[in-house]
């Protein structure tokens, strides 16, 4: 029973259940092989460099440099406390909202720096928007939770909110569970509805980038999968990066798969090499339940 | 362990615990009917000496002299009205500002100075906001007057709206300010459009409190308000309040002004009790969050 032996067989189970769980990870396994993001090619929607946080004395990412590639799904994996919901939050500007967090390093969108005491937040925010962990509906109503959102963010006329609404939640596929209860309580749906009412709250900004911090760890497995069909659907049009806890989900809708440990980045790669062949010990310890 | 060891293994209730756990919700029981006991026991008391007593006349007349029957407090109801309506309109935005001040910027040095100073004002007695009131505008011009009166309950009323403001205001999970700041929204529409309404129920319960104290509030109008008894819209000039008509009755040798006492102080109570119902009920939040 030596750890290595069994890893590799255990690692490639997730494939496999991936590729078993349907359309939207058929499709994963198909785009990977040409989708490699190789030195000279598309240059990256972001990237990070040399990116370090700390809360007070506390280092949470340490010199990390990473490159998100456009219109793809980069999944961070790693065990709890490990930085990667940290680095996400210093995509948009989110540690600036935590009190004592210092960012040093820099971030860039489309090759321009996003970091900095010049560089407005909220403008940021609109380009690169996020999903947390717990939804948090508004405490309003199911249109007005998206259309507050249109209006402020987007700052839309009065004219085609209603439109807007109806578009942002089509697109987050809760238009045809919704149509007709719009004036009702965002907090009145279940747990995964208000999931994909959050993202299509964040789709309604039309944002370039949407950052995912564990969207789907507080929700049963019907509801995680249609999150997942969503995600497969979105990153036609749209940059994600997916903070998760499942492996098999990272197998399941991402391209590239970045490992966090200890506030540094492990390895990062194509997410079929990772889970079949990671280059680092940690990587495969990790993904083969050695720890975490 | 000897337990396990000695014997098959036992799932009854000690009788012990038992006996404990039954003098321990007997406590509890008696504590709370106690506490609703002696309240019931006021609410009834005043509902038996003055329900006789309220009638039209008690909310159409002016009071009546000595000895005439059929006087009533509208001077003093209208005045209450004036006062409260006053005072309200200036504490209440001064203390859900300085309650979002104190909840969103509350780790500086001068929001804890300010935080120490509210709770200390909190527990003044009102008589020294009377005193003050006194101070900063009788002894300016010379005169008892509605605004001078209406300074004395703003300045009861701020600090507790201000205390349950930043209480609920902080009650508002992260996890909606976060989810508001990633939307591009920004801070101030965060936290105007966003907390606030999540907040606002409990707000209201807090200003409702401080309207419910200020009503009946007699201490502090004695000597700023003081008494009229005919009605009057002057801010400049007294103005009758209820509570303070009702302590100038009840200590008057008149048994016609005793019962008058009593209707104004059931009044009093009533209007408190349906105020507040009334908002609660107007101000219920719909859209609840999960806790």
């Amino acid at each position: 029973m030596h750890p290595m032996e069994q890893s590799s067989p255990r690692a490639s189970t997730y494939l496999a259940e991936g590729a078993a769980h349907g359309e939207a990870a058929s499709k994963t396994s198909a785009d990977h092989a040409g989708n490699a993001l190789s030195p000279g090619g598309p240059s990256p929607k972001m990237r990070a460099r040399n990116l370090t946080v700390r809360y007070g004395p506390i280092v949470a990412v340490t010199d990390v440099s990473l490159d998100v590639p456009a219109r793809q799904v980069l999944a961070l994996i790693g065990p709890s406390g490990c930085g990667k919901s940290t680095f996400l939050r210093s995509l948009n500007r989110m540690n600036d909202t935590v009190p004592g967090a210092v960012v040093s390093g820099d971030v860039e969108l489309d090759g321009q720096s996003i970091c900095g005491t010049e560089i407005d937040p909220v403008l940021v925010r609109k380009r690169v928007g996020m999903v947390f962990q717990r939804a948090s509906p508004f405490p309003t109503s199911i249109f007005e939770n998206v259309a507050y959102t249109v209006r402020v963010a987007a700052h839309r006329g009065q004219r085609d909110v209603a439109d807007r609404v109806e578009h942002a939640l089509r697109q987050a596929e809760l238009w045809n569970e919704v149509k007709d209860r719009l004036k009702e309580s965002g907090t009145s749906l279940s747990g995964g509805q208000q999931q994909r009412l959050c993202i299509a709250r964040a789709l309604a900004v039309e944002p370039e980038v949407l950052l995912m911090d564990e969207p789907t760890s507080a929700l049963d497995p019907i509801a995680t999968a249609k999150i997942e069909e969503l995600v497969s659907e979105l990153r036609k049009g749209l940059t994600i990066v997916i903070v998760t806890h499942s492996m098999q989900q990272a197998a399941r809708i991402s391209h590239r798969t970045g490992f966090f440990n200890m506030g540094s980045l492990i390895e990062v790669g194509d997410t079929t090499t990772m889970f079949t062949r990671p280059r680092e010990h940690q990587t495969e310890d990790y993904i083969s339940g050695r720890f975490g | 362990m000897t337990a396990v060891v000695s014997g098959t293994p036992r799932f009854t209730i000690s009788p012990r615990r038992k006996v404990v756990n039954k003098a321990m919700l007997g406590l509890c029981v008696a504590a709370a009917t106690f506490a609703v006991a002696v309240l019931m026991w006021i609410f009834g008391y005043v509902i038996v000496q003055g329900a006789r007593y309220v009638n039209i006349d008690f909310f159409t007349n002016l009071p009546a002299p000595v000895g005439e029957a059929g006087g009533g407090f509208l001077n003093a109801l209208v005045g209450t009205g004036i006062m409260v309506g006053m005072a309200s309109a200036v504490s209440i935005p001064v203390g859900v500002l300085a309650g979002i001040y104190l909840a969103e910027f509350g780790r500086s040095w001068m929001a804890q100075v300010v935080r120490f100073i509210n709770d200390t004002l909190n527990a003044t007695p009102s008589i020294v906001a009377g005193l003050f009131a006194y101070t900063l505008v009788v002894l300016q011009v010379h005169r008892f007057s509605a605004i001078a009166g209406s300074v004395a309950l703003a300045v009861l009323m701020i600090p507790t709206i201000t205390r349950t403001a930043e209480e609920m205001i902080r009650l508002v999970p992260r996890t909606l300010r976060d989810a508001a700041l990633a939307l591009g929204i920004p801070e101030w529409r965060m936290t105007l459009q966003i907390v606030l309404p999540a907040a606002a129920s409990g707000i209201v319960t807090g200003i409702m409190l401080a309207i419910a104290r200020v009503s009946g509030e007699t201490a502090a109008l004695l000597f700023t308000a003081f008494n009229n008894r005919f009605l009057s819209f002057a801010l400049d000039q007294p103005m009758s309040s209820v509570p303070v008509q009702v302590f100038t009755y009840a200590i008057a040798p008149y048994d016609d002004w005793h019962h008058q006492a009593w209707a104004g102080s059931l009044v009093l109570v009533s209007l408190v009790a349906l105020f507040s119902a009334a908002m609660r009920i107007a101000t219920r939040n719909r859209h609840r969050m999960r806790a």
